[in-house]
């Protein structure tokens, strides 16, 4: 049982229902963790949503939150593993009066396109797994990026 | 048929059999208690405190095994009984408590007596709801009840805004409930269950390690039988006290903190722990890493979360301990008794070197001597409450215990003022025994209120008040552990516990000798009322055998054998 904090990515099926997601994110706070991002999304065709969680703490807290996770009633499922294929997305916003081809360039790299132009900037959108975004991101700060905002991960078990 | 949110928890009590109803009425709860007002299929106990009634709805539902219901208000009286809500939590007490809430149209507006009900409570329940509409109402009525009394059992909370009281719907509680994402299992797998009985058979000191969990599944005579059939010697947790009885020559005692030296022993020493509706609280494993540290551990618990949470289990089985304990019984021809007879003289000599004892004092009264005598007097008759100190302790130490369900105390959030409310439930589900409730001088002031309800409702708790003037366990850690720097615990100034309970209309008996004891008691239960017997007792004595906080079950304080000092 190492006690060392690990990125974990933590994906929950749970009823659609109010205040579920408060239940969910109880459970962390109330040990003193932090979640790094969440997103959440209703499953089409079924009274469910999920979630996915990515947060870091010691592999044994993690799985008692995993079982507690469990236990809340309104929680159908619950997935933590490696083995996750994992996307992020970020769109980040950029002065018109960059390189535009070359931005164009950087953002094919990172399976995305330049998504609309405006005045004075552009928004462009990547995808990918979180480490390269993280990348990705360190690479486009020398085009003065206004504002970025990321999705937070999505993550399917393979 | 069609009726009022308010007229469709009335039905729900009935369907589910509720005889009994704590509670305290206000505001946003009054279209309940006017229907409570026209109904007589149940009564309702008018507390003095919210705190009391969910207290008083733990001690009936421990006493009965049924769901307790409490009922109050929004605001302040949920929030004064958001303590029960956590105590129940803790020792997994089967609850439903629905509170009023301010209408639907001024949630969220700061409304007079306004609280996030929910969002307060979703940490101490095992599940909570806020009603937007009376059209859900049945479904979350019959869901909180199959809830709260399933799986590991828990309190769950229904805030009920006042308009939602109002509203007029369809009631059908014949309805199938429909919740896919809670099943609990029940059912050990038999594979692991096979495994374990064979590692038992392979054991040389085996020991059971039974929890309070055997009490919320029933099984306790399962377990008696168990334990029985395999000649394997047991320690119980404070929760598990009952499960076998006193005279059991198989059961070595209390384990923890304030277990007995032969318990802490035996689970040291152990080479397979049998686990039974346990959670490896820190109160009984001391230093975990030292904790049965040569054992195996077998783990059954309804709960898969309480497995190897904290301490690794080499045999988890999840499921109900009564449906496991019998499959496991299928197989006890497997396991021979006869292999255990030198660990159980091991233990025997473990306990011929340090019983659990204590040693009388001339002068003044020791307070582990009034619960052997309440035992000696009223033994398998009365059950026991306790509220929590030193007095708790020695409850759970000296008192002959003889069946589950006959004690009744706040184990995992360890709350004064518990007791006496408690009792006074235990007393409504079980008005053939004695409730008596052992307290202290300190404790008692938490819920004293509850001489009203008490004797307003004729219900004879009688509290037997260990009074040593002090907060005492706390006092014993300051003597312990902080050089007797005695920080506010000394309670020197006192009220008049005699003239308390006259105030009230109960009876109070002050008493300084063994003899005066008997006769308080004797008199007490003969005149079937409230009473208050405020025992004056050694103020010093302290609660031993003692594992200091964070250290090693077999380094233990030990009782100063006569004639040390
Ligand atoms: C509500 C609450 N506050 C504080 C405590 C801490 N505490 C534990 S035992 C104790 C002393 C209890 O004194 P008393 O009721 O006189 O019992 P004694 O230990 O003297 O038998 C205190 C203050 C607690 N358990 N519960
Ligand atoms: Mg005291």
């Amino acid at each position: 049982m190492t006690e060392e904090n690990q990125r974990r990515v933590v994906s929950v099926i749970v009823i659609n229902e109010a205040s579920v997601l408060s239940r969910i994110t109880d459970l962390f706070s109330g040990r003193g963790y932090n979640i790094t991002s969440l997103t959440v999304a209703p499953i089409p065709d079924s009274r469910y949503s999920r979630l996915t969680i990515v947060t870091a703490g010691s592999v044994r807290v993690i799985e008692q939150i995993t079982k507690q996770l469990h236990k809340l009633i309104p929680v159908l499922r619950v997935y933590e593993h490696e083995d996750m294929v994992e996307k992020e997305m970020a769109m980040i916003k950029i002065p018109i009066t960059e390189n535009l081809s070359d931005i164009n360039i950087l953002c094919e790299a990172y399976n995305g396109k330049i998504v609309n132009t405006g005045e004075n900037t552009i928004i462009a959108i990547v995808t990918d797994e979180p480490k390269r975004i993280d990348n990705f991101l360190n690479a486009i700060k020398r085009y003065n990026p206004k504002e970025i905002v990321r999705s937070g991960a999505v993550a399917l078990e393979r | 048929m069609q009726i009022s949110g308010a007229q469709m928890v009335i039905e729900a009590f009935i369907a589910e059999g509720v005889d009994t109803v704590f509670g305290y009425p206000g505001g946003a709860i009054m279209n309940v208690y006017d229907e409570i007002y026209k109904q007589d299929k149940f009564q309702h106990i008018l507390n003095r405190h919210e705190q009391a009634s969910v207290h008083a709805a733990e001690g009936y539902s421990k006493a009965s095994g049924k769901v307790g219901v409490a009922m109050i208000t929004s605001g302040p009286g949920f929030t004064n009984a958001v303590t029960g809500l956590a105590d129940a939590y803790m020792d997994s007490i089967p609850l439903v408590v629905i509170s009023g809430q301010v209408p639907m149209s001024l949630i969220g507006t700061d409304a007079f007596q306004e609280i996030d009900a929910v969002g307060i409570s979703r940490s101490c329940t095992k599940h909570n709801y806020l009603v937007t509409d009376a059209k859900d109402l049945p479904r979350i009525l019959k869901e909180a009840f199959y809830i709260a009394r399933t799986g590991r059992p828990g309190p769950v909370h229904i805030d009920i805004p006042k308009d939602v009281t109002a509203q007029i719907e369809e009631f059908d509680y014949d309805i199938e409930l429909d919740l896919e994402t809670y099943k609990p299992h029940t059912k050990g797998n038999p594979r692991q269950i096979k495994k374990a009985i064979e590692a038992i058979a392979k054991a040389k000191r085996p020991l059971f390690y039974l929890g309070g969990g055997i009490i919320n599944a029933n099984a306790a005579y399962e377990v008696r039988e168990f334990v029985q059939k395999t000649g394997i010697p047991a320690v119980e947790t404070f929760m598990a006290r009952g499960v076998l009885s006193f005279d059991d020559k198989l059961l070595i005692g209390m384990l923890g903190m304030h277990g007995s030296y032969a318990s802490n022993m035996a689970m040291s020493e152990t080479d397979l722990v049998i686990g039974l509706g346990v959670r490896f609280d820190d109160r009984v494993t001391g230093k975990l890493s030292e904790f049965a540290k040569n054992a195996d551990v077998i783990h059954v618990d309804i709960d898969p979360a309480s497995i190897s949470k904290l301490v690794n289990a080499d045999y988890p089985i999840v499921g109900d301990v009564k449906n496991v304990v019998s499959d496991m019984l299928e197989q006890v021809g497997k396991i021979d008794s006869n292999n255990y007879e030198s660990w159980r003289e091991t233990i025997i000599n473990f306990n011929e070197l340090h019983p659990l004892t204590f040693h009388e004092d001339s002068e003044r009264i020791k307070p582990q001597w009034v619960v052997k005598r309440v035992g000696e007097l009223l033994g398998d008759d009365a059950n026991i409450s306790t509220d929590v100190g030193q007095h708790q302790m020695w409850a759970g130490q000296f008192y002959p215990f003889t069946r589950p369900r006959q004690f009744i105390s706040s184990s995992g959030l360890g709350t004064m003022g518990f007791g006496f409310p408690a009792a006074i439930g235990v007393k409504a589900a079980s008005p053939e025994k004695t409730s008596i409730n052992f307290t202290g001088d300190g404790s008692i002031l938490m819920n004293v209120q509850e001489l009203m309800t008490a004797v307003e409702k004729k219900i004879p708790v009688i509290n037997i008040i260990l009074n040593n003037n002090f907060l005492g366990m706390v006092r014993q850690w300051q003597t312990l552990f902080y050089d007797k720097r005695h920080s506010e615990t000394d309670l020197s100034v006192q009220p008049d516990f005699v003239k308390l309970a006259e105030a009230f209309g109960g009876i109070g008996y002050r008493v300084k000798t063994k003899e005066e004891f008997d006769a308080a008691l004797k008199d007490a239960v003969e005149k079937n009322v409230v009473a208050f017997i405020e025992v004056i007792v050694h103020r010093m004595e302290n609660v031993m055998p003692m594992v200091p906080s964070g250290g090693s079950l077999f380094n233990m304080m030990l009782l100063e054998k006569k004639g040390d000092k």
